[in-house]
């Protein structure tokens, strides 16, 4: 797509897009870069409207207060800084060896400035490493060389971008190298009109802001589908068998293992791998379960499809099920014929043409650049486990006839434990972000917690849960005050994610056990309305208390009969 | 390339460029005939001009073109 065309589809109407706010500051030239901006967000799907600061505005736009940058309450800032401009401040640089150290605090105050006023999300442009061949290639071993210089910037910005989190680097300088130098800017242009970026490259550099602004709005890439049949692997495993199939060393076999090896990457950062294959589902397993030389293993894979159905349907299947939106769903099949299909029958859905030649399909899909992020969390390597533990459940669910069946299947084993020091965090957190299952939402520090625990006057329980599918782990808090004959249900909370599985009837079971045990005649619970607890309202009443009409609710333990649950002990 | 050839590629090159089908170039248009045709605009043109032609205008020529003529000349003398 080129830059005219971009600027065409300024003038196109999208009000029917999902807007957002950008303001561009720079030290260049920008308005070439906020038409191209604008376009390639209508491209995208985004009505972005774009404040142009005028040119080298920065200081006065982040410093006055009521600056228009400020009063326009833009959701995002560009800090486009061109390396012609910074090549200027380095030549009148006294200290040389500190420049990139101190163009970094100046860049830095610019952040801080910025969110003294505005919460916004700032998209700071890399600087593009030219060497001014003053010192040639001794240059890298020279601290006071400007290449030297730029390139620790460049590090330093990064470095940055991780302490204040709501900067997010867009790395420019990676784009001068993909496209080369002499095509990437036009010296003339920039001696003329102080353009630092060619035509050719802005929409370049507009794309790649742009898919930052997308994954900032929620709209970034989960799941990747994988046909498998020349796709991860060349041949068809169904005619040529395990031995045939080319994986690592037989004939092409590399560029597929290449491939994999990138998937299982991108796995480990979170992205759901689902097979969806024309295929017997025996024989489509056994590559990922014998072949030794396959990268992926069936451990990698979340939802495994292999059927003889169309791949529209199946793929509606996987979204179903996965239950993520069909634009966050990529998916990747050597075969045109299925790719049009897919791409004309699955509305929103990611269908990449992949090259002819398989040596091929890594750069491109690298060069497609399909998961832009702005997050990233240690939490995201087990995400896989997760929505395996939670599809197993879907599909256990569906291959039962009735709910009580599916229930006995799940193997659930629960523990009821008083509060211990181990998990006083994890239980004050509940008490602070349970909105929904709580039944009287008091709100609990971690000092608090371990204040109660201690206390005779309070028993105090918390509850696990596991399946065969996996470890829900501490998902209910229970706090119960001892009164005269009664104990009186002080907390009780529990995660939404364990809803309907029997562990609500489980917990009410325990606290009358725990009462009959320490010698009380009932329990007594309490709902106080919040505006989102309303799915807690009849609870006890469901469960078998008596309703005593001021929102209070018992049950009294010589009388009370447990609930049926499927959760053992 | 024929003159008459260049200025019939230029005219394409103008409508794409300022979107807008009504333009006719001839050798004696100047900017001050186009509404939009800006220092901005200048840029983006004389960048398609370059693109479609496989020619580079040299800095003193993209500053220094008085007419649609003047355009003609180049391209007539580098392409």
């Amino acid at each position: 797509m080129d830059f005219v065309q971009l600027k065409k589809n300024c003038k196109k109407d999208a009000s029917a897009f999902p807007g957002y706010r950008l303001a561009l500051l720079g030290d260049c030239a920008t308005q070439h870069l906020a038409m191209a901006l604008k376009g390639a967000a209508y491209e995208e799907g985004i009505a972005l409207s774009v404040f142009d600061a005028d040119y080298n505005q920065l200081d006065a736009q982040t410093l006055d207060p009521s600056s228009e940058l400020y009063e326009g309450k833009p959701q995002g800032v560009v800090l486009c800084l061109c390396t012609e401009k910074l090549y200027e401040a380095f030549t009148l640089s006294s200290d040389r060896a500190g420049f990139a150290d101190a163009t970094f605090r100046k860049i830095k105050g610019y952040w801080d400035r910025i969110n003294a006023h505005l919460s916004v999300s700032i998209l700071q442009f890399t600087f593009v490493e030219r060497d001014d061949r003053v010192f040639g290639n001794y240059a890298l071993k020279e601290e006071t060389s400007f290449y030297y210089q730029v390139k620790k910037l460049n590090l330093l910005i990064a470095e940055g971008t991780r302490l204040v989190k709501n900067v997010y680097p867009v790395d420019v300088d990676s784009l001068e190298r993909r496209l080369g130098r002499d095509k990437f800017s036009d010296p003339k242009l920039y001696a003329i009109a102080k353009m630092p970026f060619s035509l050719e490259a802005l929409p370049l550099v507009a794309f790649e802001t742009v898919g930052i602004v997308k994954a900032l709005m929620g709209r970034f890439k989960k799941c990747v589908v994988l046909d498998l049949d020349n796709t991860l692997w060349g041949g068809v495993i169904g005619d040529d068998g395990m031995e045939g199939i080319q994986i690592g060393e037989l004939g092409t076999g590399h560029a597929f293992t290449e491939l994999q090896r990138w998937l299982k990457e991108l796995k480990n950062r979170g992205i759901i791998l689902c097979v969806c294959s024309k295929n017997n589902e025996n024989t489509a397993k056994e590559p990922f379960e014998k072949h030794p030389e396959m990268i992926l293993r069936l451990d990698d894979i979340s939802l495994f499809v292999a059927n003889w159905h169309d791949k529209a349907s199946n793929i509606r299947y996987i979204q179903k099920t996965i239950n993520i939106g069909m634009d966050s769903i990529v998916f990747l099949d050597d075969n045109p014929f299925e790719r049009n299909l897919v791409k004309q029958t699955v509305e929103g859905i990611t269908v990449p043409d992949l090259p002819e030649d398989p040596a091929d399909y890594l750069p491109y899909l690298q060069s497609l650049n399909l998961f832009e992020t702005t997050s990233y969390s240690e939490n995201d390597r087990d995400r896989t486990k997760q929505y395996q533990a939670e599809i197993g459940r879907i599909l256990l669910e569906q291959s039962f006839e009735s709910f009580d069946d599916y229930l006995k299947g799940l193997d659930m084993v629960a523990e009821a434990k008083s509060f211990d020091p181990f998990h006083y965090p994890r239980i004050a957190q509940l008490t602070q972000r349970s909105n929904q299952f709580n039944l009287r939402t008091v709100r609990y520090t971690e000092a608090e917690i371990e204040k109660i625990a201690g206390d005779e006057r309070y028993l105090t329980l918390y509850f696990t849960l596991k399946d065969k599918f996996g470890d829900h782990g501490l998902i209910s808090v229970v706090i119960l005050e001892k009164r005269e004959r009664e104990l009186f249900v002080h907390e009780w909370l529990m995660s939404c994610r364990v809803l309907k599985r029997g562990m609500e009837e489980f917990i009410v079971n325990k606290m009358i056990e725990t009462a009959k045990e320490y010698g009380y005649a009932s329990v007594v619970g309490e709902y106080i309305k919040t505006p989102k607890n309303a799915m807690v309202e009849t609870i006890y009443a469901k469960l078998g208390f008596t309703d005593r009409g001021d929102h209070t609710f018992v049950a009294d333990c010589a009388t009370f009969q447990p609930n049926k649950t499927f959760i053992k002990e | 390339m024929e003159r008459n050839e260049i200025l019939e590629k230029l005219n394409e090159i103008f409508r794409d460029v300022f979107d807008d089908d009504s333009i006719t170039v001839t050798e004696e248009t100047t900017s001050s005939d186009i509404e939009d045709w800006d220092s901005l605009t200048h840029i983006t043109l004389i960048s398609e001009v370059e693109d479609e032609f496989d020619i580079k205008f040299a800095m003193k020529e993209v500053v220094g073109m008085k007419n649609v003529g003047e355009m003609v000349d180049i391209i007539e003398r580098e392409a």
